[in-house]
């Protein structure tokens, strides 16, 4: 039967299929991780560091310990393993870890110092009160380039420079002192908070066979190996579900309330509860790297890149989290997706006494878009030439070589993604207003998608037909609001022929989904993507043959799954999935699998800064008209479209709302948004204080999605999660110039500096 | 030291009595001792909206008010839109326009939309911007929200044109 063929005919793929998960959102019926509770439920608390660098001299908790209703203080003496630590940089670089709970000294301002649980919330707000901390202050240091200094205050025992990484091809320094152009730019990126609107949170408790359960907002499931090693257990002993999260952007990513719900519930052998408030997540929640990046570009007269030198600084905070990855990130993308021949670039991340810094969306990839965006409007003014054509002489081309000396893996239509946005945006902007200035600006963006390849990912996912022919998928993944699940719901309909609302797939459960890898890094429609299309297809290969049977097939006929049965193609034979589910069982063939996707390995040399590092990367280009006042310095977006290639959208519609909300947030983060730390201390703890848009600050985002290349993720597909976040500021930055003349360079351009440049250049104010 | 008090309210249409401290937000109470899980607690402050329900016809941050403030008074959560279990059009227009992601946003969102557009008989898109501009959105962009809330009102508009 080897010649009947099955047909991989788009039916479900690529249609704007509304998933379950939209209709309990709009019903209120989702549960979030608040949402579930449980008899003789304990409340849990976080006790904070109110200094950002200090000695403990000692812990008091005897007050708390004897307010009623109290069930637990615990303090870095009742922790079994006191180290939250993963390997970060996949070098074995990683000798800090950061501790559960502070035990003899604190290194930042919001430090997790002690817990408590107890009856009420209220109590428990009232017993973390009543721990009283005796805190001996100690010099900090909260400037990354002060804590380079030898002299400065150490973080960590081993001095401040927690990781620097170098990105080398050809002689930049000789090309650059043989360019007969030369622009330079230093541009200043802020800290950021996620600030999705569903606080960190989750359940824990004691389930049968004594395993320790949680329910948890989290990103990633897998720190379950974590949660077990800090507590003592066995991993097959810990199970944690990830519930729907409201929202994540990275943040979610490294571990939350886990291992205090772990302890509390462990010592007080009963259910606990643990929700952050919104205003301890923006005192002590990591945030965005801020980023000093120094760009110096080399060019010919007519506009070729000959040399990128790019120095990156990262403000890392107190401890590594992700920084190491971020500033690796930043280091790939650093010369941005163009052709250079000769490429330095430095990536550091610094420990400072600050809060950390860790994943956000974009992931370091996204702040090097300031820098190399705005040197190519540099460029373009220095050799004469518009942004478009000298940004088109220099785009990455097939089969290009990146600085790292490994070969571009997919097509880039970078051509064709500005040419759709610029071509969208028609005639330019204008204003009759002679106290304001109109301007258009673009920018152009590579955003990897997959971990970085020599992590070896991988991704599992079990597949199986029910009886009456529905479709249980389970797969690890944990659901950001992106639609992780419903892509998953769309590629098993499309490969095994149920209808779209007959699958159900259930995720993020350790002990009981095929582990996933965590949903970060634009990777799990890539990662487990492939993986459902491989475990479908491995199926629906092992049941072919039995509706080939049924169905009477011969040689050469094509075989098509969909609409809940398989028919012959061009006949109207056809059995429903149900037949050929009873018979695949009457003749012993196996109605599920499990699958691994394992995409391949690579590489990559500290030494010499070459080797293998994304899987791939996803292109676009974003350009927006804007509106600025001289008089007030307010910048106001008038209209903004955004064009990204993704291979092959899975479901256009949930693109299109990927797009549209990347390129808000970052609007937010290009005029607005600022967590304000002075000497350690957070300003921003309310969110009065922190500005994120609201609908009546931005313009609707034009989408265009294009469809060009195929990509590494299912069908085509390339990831499109974190890309969108990428050209906003620069696009915003290129257009402020083109308004008023003036490059801003210090994120975020608010009123006070745009006025400021505009004074200084004799331009605003009165 | 402060005692529960008896609280009655009327919660989507089904009366409501309960015990709760003063001191309690109706955001708690409708959490805690209501069963209300469908509001959203996002911030406390009254910035972000999530809290959102209709007092009355009104819509208000529930986390912003006293619960007893809510005494004798109409409670409406997203879970009273709909009737004898359909959803209210507002609702299947969120659903066809994708204007929810992580969802978190979208219990208060509707609320806010329904108190808008019960008063406002043919709003342009820039009003509905306005109307929803206390209500915060992390992932959708807003574009998709407002899109839902314009083909409602479009629609109905178009029910009325026919009717009359």
């Amino acid at each position: 039967m080897d010649s009947v063929r099955t047909r991989r005919a788009l039916r479900v793929v690529g249609r704007s299929i509304s998933h379950r998960d939209f209709e309990e959102k709009v019903r209120g019926e989702m549960a979030y991780a608040d949402d579930a509770r449980m008899p003789g439920m304990l409340h849990g608390r976080v006790v904070r560091s109110a200094v950002p660098c200090a000695t403990i001299r000692s812990i008091d908790t005897s007050v708390a310990r004897a307010l009623p209703g109290v069930r637990a203080v615990l303090t870095s003496d009742d922790v079994p393993f006191n180290a939250i630590s993963e390997a970060v940089t996949g070098f074995g670089m990683d000798q800090i870890t950061m501790p559960v709970l502070a035990g003899s000294s604190v290194r930042y301002q919001g430090e997790p110092v002690a817990i408590v649980a107890a009856e009420t919330p209220q109590i428990a707000a009232r017993a973390a009160e009543c721990v009283l901390v005796d805190y001996e202050d100690l010099p900090g240091v909260f400037d990354p380039w002060e804590a380079l200094d030898p002299a400065a205050p150490s973080v960590h025992p081993d001095g401040n420079l927690l990781v620097a990484w170098w990105i080398r091809t050809g002689d930049a320094a000789a090309a650059l002192a043989g360019a007969p152009v030369v622009v330079e730019g230093t541009y200043r990126s802020q800290h950021v908070d996620h600030a999705y609107l569903e606080p960190e949170g989750g359940m824990a408790w004691i389930d049968g066979d004594g395993v320790l359960t949680m329910r948890v907002s989290t990103q990633v499931v897998e720190h379950v190996r974590e949660v077990a090693r800090i507590v003592g257990l066995a991993q097959s002993r810990v199970r944690v579900i990830g519930s729907y999260m409201g929202g994540g952007f990275g943040g979610k990513e490294d571990m939350t309330v886990e291992p205090y719900l772990a302890l509390l519930a462990l010592h007080t052998r009963r259910p606990v509860k643990m929700i952050w408030s919104r205003q301890e997540s923006l005192l002590a929640r990591p945030k965005r790297h801020p980023f000093t990046m120094t760009y110096r570009t080399g060019a010919t007269r007519e506009g070729q890149i000959v040399a990128q030198q790019v120095d990156i600084v990262g403000d890392a905070g107190a401890y590594p989290l992700l920084s190491p990855r971020v500033l690796f990130a930043a280091a790939v993308c650093a010369a941005g997706p163009y052709r250079v021949p000769n490429v330095d670039v430095n990536s550091r991340a610094v420990l400072t006494n600050n809060v950390p810094t860790s994943a956000f969306r974009g992931f370091g990839a996204m702040q090097v878009t300031l820098g190399y965006e705005s040197q190519m409007d540099r460029l373009a003014e220095a050799v004469g030439m518009s942004p478009q054509e000298v940004r088109r002489l220099n785009y990455l081309r097939e089969g290009d070589v990146l600085p790292t000396g490994e070969t571009l893996p997919t097509y880039p239509a970078l051509d064709e993604v500005t040419r759709a946005a610029v071509e969208a945006m028609g005639s330019g902007p204008e204003t009759g207003d002679p106290r304001h200035r109109v301007g258009r600006g673009f920018a152009t963006n590579m955003q990897p998608y997959g971990r970085t390849v020599f992590f070896a990912d991988h991704a599992s996912a079990w597949v199986g037909y029910e009886p009456d022919g529905s479709v249980t998928v389970r797969a690890g993944v944990t659901d950001l609001g992106g639609g992780q699940a419903a892509s998953l719901a769309q590629i098993a309909a499309e490969v095994l022929g149920a209808e779209p609302d007959r699958v159900s797939v259930h995720i993020g459960d350790t002990s009981l989904t095929p582990s996933a890898g965590g949903t970060f890094a634009t990777r799990q429609l890539y990662m487990s993507g492939n993986a459902v299309l491989q475990t479908a297809t491995e199926l629906r290969d092992a049941v072919t043959p039995v509706a080939a049977e049924l169905l009477g097939a011969a040689a050469g006929d094509l075989l098509v799954f969909a609409e809940g049965g398989v028919g012959v193609e061009g006949t109207d034979r056809r059995v429903t999935l149900t037949e050929l589910v009873s018979a695949c069982e009457d003749s012993g063939v196996d109605l599920a699998r499990l699958s691994t996707f394992r995409p391949p390995r690579g590489e990559f040399d500290t030494r010499t800064g070459r080797g293998k590092t994304f899987p791939d990367y996803t292109f676009g280009t974003h350009a927006v008209d804007v509106d600025v006042d001289l008089d007030t310095g307010r910048v106001r977006i008038l209209r903004y479209v955004a064009c990204h290639d993704v291979g092959r959208a899975i479901n256009p519609q949930r693109v299109e709302g990927q797009i549209q909300g990347g390129a808000v947030q970052g609007i937010g983060y290009a005029l607005s948004e600022e967590i304000v730390i002075e000497e350690g201390n957070n300003q921003s703890s309310l969110f009065a204080d922190y500005l994120i848009p609201t609908a009546a600050d931005v313009p609707d985002v034009e989408t265009i999605v294009l469809e060009v290349a195929e990509g590494k993720g299912p069908f085509g597909a390339r990831g499109i999660g974190e890309a969108p976040i990428g050209p906003t500021a620069a696009a915003v930055a290129n257009a402020i110039a083109a308004a008023t003349g003036i490059r801003l360079t210090q994120l975020p351009f608010t009123p006070e500096r745009v006025l400021e440049a505009l004074r200084s250049a004799g331009e605003g104010g009165v | 030291m402060t005692q529960k008090q008896r609280l009655v309210f009327e919660l989507n249409g089904t009366p409501v009595d309960v015990w709760a401290f003063p001191y309690q937000t109706l955001l708690d109470v409708l959490r805690e001792e209501a069963g209300s899980s469908e509001v959203k607690y996002g911030c406390g402050e009254g910035v972000c909206g999530t809290c959102t329900v209709l007092l009355d016809d009104e819509s208000v941050n529930s986390c912003l008010l006293l619960a007893p403030q809510a005494a004798g008074r109409r409670v409406t959560t997203v879970r009273g839109l709909g009737t004898d279990g359909e959803l209210h059009p507002l609702q299947v227009a969120f659903l066809e326009y994708g204007g929810s992601q992580c969802g978190f946003c979208t219990p208060g969102m509707l609320l806010a939309a329904v108190e808008f557009v019960r008063a406002a008989d043919t709003p342009s898109r820039d009003d509905i911007r306005e109307a929803i501009s206390g209500n915060l959105c992390r992932c959708t962009g807003y574009s998709k929200i407002l899109d839902a809330i314009e083909s409602y009102v479009a629609s109905r508009a178009e029910g009325e044109g026919r009717d009359g």
